[in-house]
């Protein structure tokens, strides 16, 4: 479980976080969903501590996590796996290499342990044959699920994944959110995930943060998203006129009638 | 940013590289590789100048002493102190400095850039140790190594182009050679061959791994780093100089 207490950072005078208070409890998808530029990437990245929050507190597991030094640090972050938005592979290691590099490092197992271990996480992730390649002769999506893997090939206890499906096609899309949603019920891990994907919001969302100019603007899950009536909400997720029909239709199924201000006489043409 | 707060933050990442490290397999794994990458991917050009710039001490010096009361074997004396005192280690350090210095700088700011450095971080590796400190180490072995190789292959050289274009002869080339060697020379040619090699390593280690910013900056801190190495290179020998060889 990661709580987090009225955290709030700049960057010289521009405020990205004002003050996001949330809790993100352990064995479910945690959600955070925003525009471009709300300070998703920002906002996972003080968490983890790769920058220093202005004010505010993040305690795992009810320990404070903000105030220890790099050394103490060390001891949460070999439980953490995090995905980057840009993969951050190691570009001069292969992706056996690059999955490997844990394990190496943290791990007294023999080599054939090992291997069946960067093994068994590639068939995770549904790739094949990729082992000897590197990063740079990959496409964007398969860098992501070779980020995927890598995160999780030591069974982190705190995951945070930063757009995982962002270039992907949807039914990769939907292997990636499925695989997150699997093994964070099966360890209990406590999963973050940054998304504007409006599928994984439906399929993974346990728990979903809107954030809205550095501050969570709404929180719930995926079967309130839908009926929710906040404004700022309703217009970030409901963009499309498709998405705006499929909430309707979601509403007639489910109530019997259809809520809204648009011209009804229109949508059943 | 000041010059101060720039060296404080090149002092903090000298100190923070001073921690256990997580698994001492990996990190002289990669300490080796990067004695690979510096030690034997200079040493090349190393040879190279250092062989060209023997040879053009030799008929330098030769163009200078005209005078016919000094015998020739001076020559090959001048040329040898020359080679040990400045050319081996200053000269070719200002070389390595572009060589080896841009290529940690970029090697690190790449690293950065693309948030490899921050990925090893949440892993829980203290990057500064990990990246930082064996190109340091690989630095502070080979470097000195390369300058030894450089003095013989000088020292070579200028009795090869001396030979060659009829200034004197091996044997009198020999004969200056070992006369009146001061064994010290090498001593503080190899002070000061550690020295650079921090600098080198040190300098451009800090500003690759402080890149902030996208490609064009990763261009901006390895420029940087070479300009800075050569300016402190130059400076710590004007220093050592002063200090060692007064007398
Ligand atoms: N290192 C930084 N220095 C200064 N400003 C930054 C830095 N990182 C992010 N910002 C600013 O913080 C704001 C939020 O950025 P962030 O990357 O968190 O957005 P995001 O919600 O992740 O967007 P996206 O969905 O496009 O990834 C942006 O306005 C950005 O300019
Ligand atoms: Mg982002």
């Amino acid at each position: 479980m990661i709580e987090v207490k009225d955290l709030k950072k700049n960057f010289g005078d521009k405020a990205v976080l004002k003050g996001v208070n949330v809790v993100m409890e352990a064995g479910k998808c945690n959600l955070i969903i925003g525009a471009s530029g709300s300070g998703k990437t920002v906002f996972m990245k003080c968490l983890v501590g790769l920058f220093q929050p202005d004010e505010g507190e993040i305690l795992y597991n009810g320990v404070n996590y903000t105030n220890m030094d790099d050394e103490q640090r060390k001891g949460i972050r070999k439980e953490i796996g995090m995905l980057f938005q840009g993969s951050a592979l190691f570009d001069s290691q292969t992706v056996e290499q690059n999955i490997l590099f844990p394990l190496n490092m943290f791990t007294n197992d023999t080599m054939p342990q090992k291997m069946k271990r960067v093994n068994e996480v590639l068939d995770r992730v549904q790739l094949k044959d990729v082992n000897k390649k590197f990063p740079a002769e990959l496409s964007g999506g398969m860098k992501k699920r070779v980020g995927i893997a890598r995160a999780i090939v030591l069974n982190p206890k705190y995951l945070f994944c930063d757009e995982p499906n962002s270039g992907l096609d949807p039914q990769t899309s939907l292997v990636i959110d499925k695989l997150i949603k699997e093994i964070t019920v099966e360890y209990n891990i406590t999963t973050i995930v940054n998304t504007h994907d409006m599928n994984s919001v439906m399929e993974i969302g346990d728990h979903i943060i809107y954030m809205h100019q550095g501050l969570k603007e709404w929180e719930g899950n995926n079967k309130e998203i839908i009926f929710s009536k906040n404004e700022l909400l309703n217009e970030f997720i409901f963009a499309s006129e498709f998405l705006k029909d499929a909430k309707d239709m979601r509403m007639l199924e489910q109530t019997g009638k259809i809520d809204n201000d648009r011209n009804m006489d229109e949508l059943i043409k | 940013m000041t010059l101060f707060t720039e060296f404080g933050r090149y002092l903090l990442m000298i100190k923070g590289m001073f921690s256990k490290p997580e698994n001492g397999k990996m990190y002289w794994k990669e300490f080796m590789h990067q004695c690979g990458e510096i030690g034997i991917g200079s040493l090349g050009i190393v040879v190279l100048i250092s062989f060209f710039i023997g040879a053009v001490s030799t008929l330098q010096t030769a163009y200078q002493l005209v005078s016919p009361l000094i015998p020739k074997s001076t020559i090959a004396q001048i040329v040898r102190d020359t080679i040990i005192l400045e050319f081996a280690p200053t000269l070719v350090c200002i070389v390595l400095a572009g060589v080896i210095g841009s290529k940690i700088s970029s090697e690190l700011g790449n690293m950065r850039v693309s948030e490899q450095i921050d990925a090893l971080e949440i892993m829980g590796i203290n990057t500064k140790a990990y990246l930082v400190a064996p190109k340091i180490a690989a630095a502070l072995l080979t470097i000195p190594m390369l300058i030894v190789i450089s003095g013989a292959l000088g020292i070579w050289g200028g009795r090869l182009a001396g030979t060659l274009s009829g200034i004197l002869s091996p044997q009198e080339f020999d004969t200056g050679l070992l006369s009146a060697f001061v064994p010290y020379n090498v001593f503080f040619a190899l002070i000061k061959a550690y020295t650079f090699a921090f600098i080198i390593s040190s300098i451009s280690a800090f500003y690759g791994y402080h890149v902030n910013g996208g490609a064009l900056e990763i261009g901006r801190a390895s420029t940087k780093s070479v300009v800075v190495s050569c300016i402190a290179i130059l400076f710590a020998d004007y220093v050592l100089s002063a200090l060692l060889l007064s007398n």
